[in-house]
């Protein structure tokens, strides 16, 4: 059963061949056989998964089903979730029990989908390895010496060793792609806006979206279908109705045009990812599609940029902890200032607090223009080459990540270093585009993935291209050894 | 930009973030090389380029000044650390 797609699953539920409880229970015994491998997961729910099984079951019994109905999923654990630990991967939220749903969780809800647990991830989605969570690294499927990436590692663990069918995911600056290609599955990251981030412990406000985890593209799409829509609660929400996902993803790709950034196939890039990226390529072009190369002239500036941007706004929306109202507050305060100090200090980890420090300083009295002012002018000028690009293409196409799975500490000592293994990702995020990563091959026996970006609000488009690729090629029905 | 120790320490004082003695000079190796590597972006001209605040150049939505919320106290205080008479308690501020 645990072989089978979200549209397999869907249809087997509403043929009655199984019931979600069977499904759900399939699930939760997977988890609680393989899980002690990978630590994928934070908190499982059992007893409230179940039920919200039955309750499914009864639904698909009153023919009310939809697609995603009685469909176990795991939820990463940056998502409030009414009665259920929210930790965020961190020390700081351990205790908290969030009070509301985030309109995401809502909406999974509202489609019957079944949350089986909330997944590990690096503290408030800081990292590019799931290194940095308060509760351990997750280890990647594919070698369990290797890193699964981050932050949204847990969520594309637990899909790749097919613990659930699908996931949910944020993307911060590849949040979800990176993982996505590192554990060889489907992720995708929407245009900014247009899903909702209410209720999603914010990171870095401005470029913050949240996305599916699945193996296939169909998957993924349905999800999107359920995730995606205007939010009054979240100001930053578009006011447009979400997209049919699923009705084009068999157009043909005869004629479409695909750029290639010659930056993203420079120096840096490992040659076994650039060989897996050529091929998939081909594949491309036997399918009818036109590949030219593109320039993104500014595409080395993205991660600067990011991490005056993302280290600002995180600064400013992690002051909200503070010991008071919720989450870890520090033994016996002296005074206030005390409690503040020593209660952040001791309740975020290192890389939290680097970033809270060089945010706190790109804001501080005398840099802001220098730095948090400078960033936002060439966030603008890395916009421009891509709205440029879009006018000569239809899609870009390059690697998700320079190199394949690293190992377990490779990168854990030097923040630049980690900072770098999102390179290709980053820029999509601070254009606030839209942007996928498929399976597309290995590289030393270890997943690679093909990054696909479109204009804003061209997930429809991005999920086609992955579509009919996934019909061609068998890359994301490889299964982890161990895990068969 | 080479952050001393000295600077490291009033930028956590700032965030209000206690940093153990023994870990400053890490910090400042670490934050140092980060704002090292963000110093490539004064190589860029940017005279007249408006900076991009929302991707999509969106401005603040507004909405009638009407109450939506429901009163969730209870359900609230339930998460913080101590509290008393449905307030938030903390140690004594004012002398």
């Amino acid at each position: 059963m645990h072989h089978k797609t979200l549209v397999e699953l869907g249809a087997g539920l509403r043929q009655g061949a199984y019931s979600s409880e069977e499904l759900t229970r399939a699930c939760l015994d997977r988890v609680a056989m393989l899980d002690n491998q990978l630590n994928s997961f934070i908190t499982v729910i059992e007893a409230q998964a179940l039920q919200t099984a039955r309750d499914a079951d009864a639904r698909i019994r009153s023919g009310a089903a939809g697609p995603l109905t009685g469909i176990p999923y795991a939820h990463k654990d940056i998502f409030c979730t009414r009665g259920v630990k929210t930790s965020c991967g961190s020390r700081m939220l351990d205790n908290f029990i969030a009070p509301y749903d985030a309109t995401v969780t809502q909406q999974l809800n509202a489609a019957g989908a079944v949350m089986i647990g909330k997944t590990n991830m690096d503290e408030f989605a800081m990292g590019s390895s799931n290194e940095t969570s308060f509760y351990g690294p997750v280890t990647n499927p594919w070698d369990s010496e290797t890193v699964p990436g981050g932050s949204s590692g847990g969520s594309a663990a637990a899909v790749a060793a097919r613990l659930v069918p699908v996931s949910t995911g944020t993307d911060t600056g590849g949040s979800i792609r990176q993982p996505a290609a590192l554990c060889g599955i489907t992720g995708l990251k929407p245009t900014y806006g247009r899903v909702s981030r209410y209720g999603m412990i914010a990171f870095a406000s401005s470029l913050d979206q949240a996305g599916p985890f699945a193996r296939t593209a169909e998957d993924a799409a349905l999800m999107l279908g359920a995730m995606a829509g205007f939010d009054p609660r979240d100001s930053t929400s578009v006011e447009r109705a979400p997209d049919d996902y699923t009705g084009g993803l068999n157009n043909s790709l005869q004629g479409l045009k695909i750029g290639l950034p010659k930056q993203f196939f420079g120096e840096g890039l490992d040659s076994g990812v650039a060989a897996a990226v050529e091929a998939a390529l081909d594949e491309y072009r036997k399918l009818g599609a036109v590949i030219t190369e593109i320039s993104l002239p500014n595409s080395q500036l993205a991660v600067p940029t990011y991490y005056v941007v993302a280290p600002a706004e995180c600064s400013s929306n992690l002051s909200r902890f503070d010991g008071v109202r919720f989450g870890y507050r520090a033994k016996d305060p002296e005074d206030l200032e005390d409690l503040y100090k020593r209660s952040r200090g001791e309740g975020f980890g290192a890389e939290v607090k680097r970033r809270i420090m060089i945010g706190t300083y790109a804001l501080s009295a005398g840099y802001y223009d220098a730095y948090y002012l400078k960033a936002q002018q060439v966030r603008r000028l890395i916009r421009e080459d891509f709205m440029r690009a879009f006018e000569q293409v239809n899609v870009i196409m390059g690697p998700t990540s320079p190199s394949v799975a690293f190992r377990l500490g490779e990168k854990s000592n030097d923040p630049v270093t980690m900072y770098l293994s999102d390179i290709y990702t980053i820029a999509v995020n601070l254009a606030g585009l839209p942007g996928m990563s498929i399976p597309a091959g290995f590289a030393a026996d270890m997943p690679v993935g093909l990054q696909l970006i479109g204009n804003y609000f061209e997930e429809a488009r991005l999920l086609n291209a992955a579509h009919r690729y996934q019909q061609v090629t068998d890359w994301h029905t490889r299964v982890p050894q161990g895990f068969e | 930009m080479a952050l001393e120790a000295q600077e490291v320490e009033k930028i956590a004082h700032l965030a209000r973030l206690g940093i153990d003695p023994d870990d400053i000079s890490e910090y400042a190796r670490n934050l140092s090389d980060i704002l090292a590597f963000v110093e490539q972006l004064n190589s860029v001209d940017t005279r007249g380029v408006e900076p991009l605040a929302h991707p999509l150049d969106a401005t603040q939505r507004l909405r009638p000044d009407v109450v939506t919320e429901t009163d969730e106290r209870e359900n609230f205080l339930r998460n913080a650390p101590l509290t008393e008479a449905g307030l938030y308690l903390v140690p004594k501020v004012i002398e």
